[in-house]
């Protein structure tokens, strides 16, 4: 089923083979590195980025960088 | 107060007590790169009372396209970030006291230049950095505005604003075995002016009493995707750096670090013993035979030897270009200065 949500205030349209946060992070090249990621308004914590995302789930996640 | 302020006293949030108020501020600026270029500029012609840069690097030409203090002339004159921001803040606005320091910020150091500041502007580029000055910044009661960028993307996180809020030590749980930086992955401009715009707001706002809640936000100016968290449940109740029985961990760690290969640079940094002084014009003779595109000023020696470019500052640091190598900095090192 195809699943729209929407992921640092921009629609998305969920890759068919990710399923879970985890997987999200993967798939937007993120997993080394360190993030928070807020889903439905909440920050989820590192263990239960196995949650499975759904259509219309609201994302947003931010990644420390070292620049400046 | 001259008609100077007078647009930014016109702007009902701040008004003329709020202009008082950064007239009597004094910031202290870490870094003297592209956020710290951008933000020291705003804030001096903002009209803060005093002004602390300290960086510990020289000005190239890479960094033109988007450190905007620097020109041409100060890449052909070697000069360090610190001298040329001092010189160029000060032009543009004498009312504000600038100093700028060439220094590498350490635990040794830190807390005794950021002391006396109301604030720390962070425009350093890497997060060991800025994990030490959060430390700092917590042990001396003062807010610390973080910021950083690569890419076209960056993030902000204002902390001591609320006794609750988590610091950056809080967020991050572990350190990166990696992180992007400028030399890997570049930056454009804009989203260094972004960046050091959302932080000097925050600054101001700060300065001039108006309440807000400290949140990570975060931007990428090519892409659109933006972010803000409110991390106030990310607060760790014992953690080393800002809870009740804090130690800062990251200003007693003895790192002492000697050498330090210059993350994403191609470049080791050696740092001399303190206590070893070096006179700067009588090296420059001592290998004017020795070495090429020789230039030496009041404040380092640099020259071409074997295929690397080397820098030595007054305050005890060189850089030896074009090697990750820390042995073959060494012994560079120990052929020109025996
Ligand atoms: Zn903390």
């Amino acid at each position: 089923m195809k699943r729209t949500i929407e992921l640092n205030g921009n629609r998305y349209d969920m890759p068919a083979e990710v399923g879970n946060v985890q997987e999200l992070l993967g798939h937007l090249e993120l997993a080394e590195r360190i993030v928070i990621v807020e889903m439905n308004r909440d920050i989820l914590a590192k263990d239960a980025y196995d949650l499975p995302i759904n259509d219309r789930d609201q994302i947003e996640i931010i990644h420390f960088v070292g620049g400046g | 107060m001259s008609e100077r302020y007078s647009r930014q006293e016109l702007f009902a949030p701040i008004g003329e007590d709020g202009q008082k108020k950064i007239r009597t501020a004094s910031v202290f600026i870490l870094g003297a790169g592209a956020l710290g270029s951008s933000g020291a500029e705003m804030l001096v012609r903002a009209g803060v009372g005093r002004v602390t840069i300290v960086d510990r690097d020289i000005i190239e030409w890479t960094n033109l396209h988007r450190q905007q203090l620097y020109t041409e002339q100060d890449v052909i004159e070697q000069l360090p970030k610190a001298v040329a921001a001092e010189k160029r803040l000060t032009a543009i606005n004498s009312d504000v006291a600038i100093t700028g320091i060439v220094v590498d910020v350490t635990s040794q150091n830190v807390l005794d230049l950021m002391a006396d500041h109301d604030l720390v502007l962070d425009a350093t580029d890497n997060i060991e950095t800025r994990l030490l000055a959060n430390d700092a910044a917590l042990k001396l009661g003062i807010p610390f505005f973080m910021g950083a960028c690569v890419g076209s993307y960056g993030l902000t996180f204002p902390i001591g604003i609320q006794d609750n809020q988590p610091c950056l030590h809080c967020l991050l749980e572990t350190l990166p075995s990696q992180t992007l930086t400028c030399d890997t992955v570049g930056v454009i401009s804009p989203i260094v002016v972004t960046t050091a715009a959302r932080q000097v707001a925050d600054v101001l706002k700060y300065i001039t009493g108006t309440p807000f809640e400290p949140k990570l936000e975060s931007a990428d100016l090519w892409t659109g995707n933006r972010a803000s968290i409110g991390v106030s449940s990310m607060k760790k109740a014992g953690c080393p750096s800002c809870s009740k029985n804090a130690v800062y961990p990251f200003l007693s760690a003895h790192e002492s670090m000697k050498t330090a290969v210059l993350c994403g640079r191609d470049t080791v940094q050696l740092s001399f013993p303190k206590g070893r002084k070096f006179e700067l014009l009588p090296f420059a003779e001592s290998i004017r035979g020795t070495v090429s595109k020789l230039i030496h000023n009041p404040h380092l020696v640099a020259c071409e030897y074997s295929g690397h470019r080397i820098v030595l500052f007054r305050d005890g640091r060189m850089l030896v270009h074009g090697t990750k190598d820390v042995v073959t900095a060494k012994k560079i090192a120990a052929r020109l200065l025996g």
